[in-house]
């Protein structure tokens, strides 16, 4: 008689243990993104009270009442340009030479892996590379050009990553028409495929430009100042950028230090969130101008 | 019949001139070529860097000494460079990290991927993705200020304000995103029809996950911890913020540690004299920290390619 009660499918039971799970899980996701809302809450009530017209104009100094972050601010912003300036020629020409030049073969293989490689590499060690490199070797000093330099290094590979990724995309036939017209491989380079890749090439800039002016670590190891009271006036002048800023007064003993560094933190997530909102804004606007 | 050939002779339009061998052309592709290979430089470059440095450092300092030894003192009259108390302190912040980052993250990927309404994932990517965005330094002063100052501090003031446990935590928060975006691509890599196969069978949605989904992305899985701890071994900021400047050889979470990354931090901060042992001892603990995260960045980009040939 029991014969047709052997399989038990429990269904209602393993339904609901399914659903206790899903709930579990949902509430794992959340938890990473209630860190991240408290780290808001935390830094914004603890620094917006520091915001004012003298913290972004002013200059560091030993009290916290007088302190003003604004060498800071154009530190961060040179430090932006100079690795502009280098990383879009070179992770640009990369991606092109590898996408568009390079046989499938050793010499290629051996450069993609050597990139993806140099992506993972932590950031501390790019500024022992810096001031091995740059600050000693080339006898740069502690310079802007010297941290820009190794923070161009540093996210080179997302550059590199992200263009061959926007070329990947481009399809074949356009290439291939552009040959049956008689044009050279620079001319369908730079005619059709540089256009068309251009939203993806400068979201990738974008992304590695927020990565570099959040960066510490590197700054640290090619000695960039903590505190300074003037603007850099060239390439190998002494500098100052936001991130050094918000570790030192982080670690300076006192609580209107580390409100001071929550300021400064908020002025820092600014620049980011302003940075990744055109990147957004960038990207939508060539995708509606390539489809419209 | 007139010949097409001598109509085109013109000298204004000579055909026969192969534009592909043209200098310019020869000039475009090695500039770019050049571009690539500076890659290959920047890699020659730290190696030459941490190997010119540390081979002076191992000229004084044996290397079983370097790699045996259990007391880390840099500065002072007596230095002693036993690295094993910093491996000790970066191995106790990646634990902790790993325990927040593993479950948290494959359980971000899993909802995403296999949960989430589209509606949903088009925001809760991103979302995470800003976890990854927010600059080191900010979690550390976060690390600092509020896990250490306000929650740790909360349950016991006499605890130290400089401990592993705050550091480790914040770490794991850092890298659930790496674990979540790598997994996911791994989980949504894995054909439908195997999941088709389970329910057709009669499992349920959560018994198609565990069962099915998960084990047939468990390489991908695999590589996506291996590459979120090696970010966590390299992480320098908000362990040289929060974790402490006390080489310790100790597994517990609530003393004052030093990573190898922070004790990085802590020679370039303040002004070492360039040549001496201890300048040169950051290059040692440098080259030892490349050579972890190099292994463990191979291993997981060999798992990956593996894995993906097998569908």
């Amino acid at each position: 008689m029991n014969d047709h009660s052997a399989f038990h499918p429990q269904l209602d039971k393993r339904r609901r243990y399914g659903t206790l799970i899903a709930g579990l899980l949902f509430a794992a996701t959340m938890l990473g993104l209630l860190v991240l809302a408290t780290l808001i809450v935390d830094v914004v009530t603890t620094g917006s009270g520091w915001l004012s017209k003298q913290f972004l104009t002013g200059y560091p100094t030993a009290r916290p009442e007088t302190s003003g972050i604004w060498p800071a601010i154009v530190g961060s912003l040179y430090l932006m340009l100079v690795v502009a300036a280098t990383t879009v020629p070179l992770g640009v020409g990369t991606a092109l030479y590898l996408e568009e030049y390079a046989d499938e073969g050793g010499l290629k293989r051996m450069i993609q892996l050597n990139i993806t490689n140099l992506a993972g590499v932590p950031s501390v060690v790019y500024g022992i590379l810096g001031l091995g490199v740059f600050v000693y070797l080339f006898d740069m000093g502690s310079s802007l050009l010297a941290a820009g330099l190794t923070l161009s290094l540093l996210v080179l590979p997302i550059v590199v990553i992200s263009a061959q990724e926007a070329l990947r995309s481009i399809p074949q036939g356009v290439r291939e028409s552009a040959f049956a017209l008689g044009a050279t491989r620079s001319q369908v380079i730079w005619h059709h495929l540089i256009p068309m890749a251009l939203p993806g090439i400068m979201t990738g800039v974008i992304l590695s430009l927020s990565r570099a002016v959040g960066e510490t670590a590197p700054l640290v190891l090619v000695g960039a100042s903590l505190a300074i009271n003037f603007t850099p006036a060239h390439l190998l002048d002494d500098f100052t950028a936001l991130p050094m800023l918000v570790f030192q007064w982080t670690e300076e003993p006192g609580a209107s230090f580390q409100e001071l560094a929550a300021a400064a933190i908020i002025v820092l997530m600014a620049f980011l969130l302003l940075m990744n909102l055109s990147a957004i804004l960038l990207r939508n606007y060539f995708e509606d101008q390539l489809t419209g | 019949m007139s010949q097409p050939s001598s109509d085109a002779s013109d000298a204004s339009m000579d055909l026969s001139a192969n534009l592909y061998r043209s200098p310019r052309e020869q000039l475009v592709k090695y500039g770019l070529g050049l571009c690539a290979v500076l890659t290959i430089l920047t890699t020659l470059g730290i190696v030459g860097i941490l190997l010119y440095e540390s081979i002076g450092f191992f000229s004084q300092v044996s290397v079983i000494d370097f790699l045996t030894g259990t007391d880390w003192e840099f500065a002072g009259a007596d230095p002693s460079f036993g690295v094993l108390p910093l491996v000790s302190g970066t191995l106790l912040i990646t634990g902790i990290a790993a325990a927040v980052a593993m479950p948290i993250g494959l359980a971000s990927a899993i909802y995403i991927s296999e949960y989430a309404s589209p509606g949903a994932r088009r925001w809760l990517k991103p979302a995470l993705e800003v976890l990854a965005g927010v600059p080191t330094v900010v979690y550390g002063f976060f690390a600092l200020t509020f896990v250490s100052g306000v929650i740790i501090q909360g349950f016991d003031s006499t605890l130290p304000p400089l401990n592993a446990l705050s550091a480790g935590l914040v770490v794991g928060i850092m890298i659930i995103p790496m674990v979540a975006s790598v997994s996911e691509d791994a989980i949504q890599a894995v054909p439908k029809s195997l999941a088709a196969g389970a329910y057709a069978l009669g499992a349920t949605k959560f018994e198609v996950v565990l069962r099915v989904i998960v084990p047939a992305a468990l390489s991908g899985i695999i590589a996506s911890f291996i590459l979120a701890l090696s970010r966590a071994i390299g992480e320098t900021m908000i362990v040289a913020i929060a974790a402490g400047a006390t080489a310790t050889l100790t597994a517990n979470p609530l003393e004052s540690i030093q990573t190898m990354t922070g004790f990085i931090v802590q020679v370039a901060k303040g002004d070492i004299d360039q040549g001496t042992v201890s300048y040169q001892s950051l290059f040692a603990v440098g080259l030892l920290l490349y050579l972890i995260t190099l292994g463990m960045n191979l291993a997981a980009n060999w798992i990956i390619r593996r894995y993906r040939e097998n569908y």
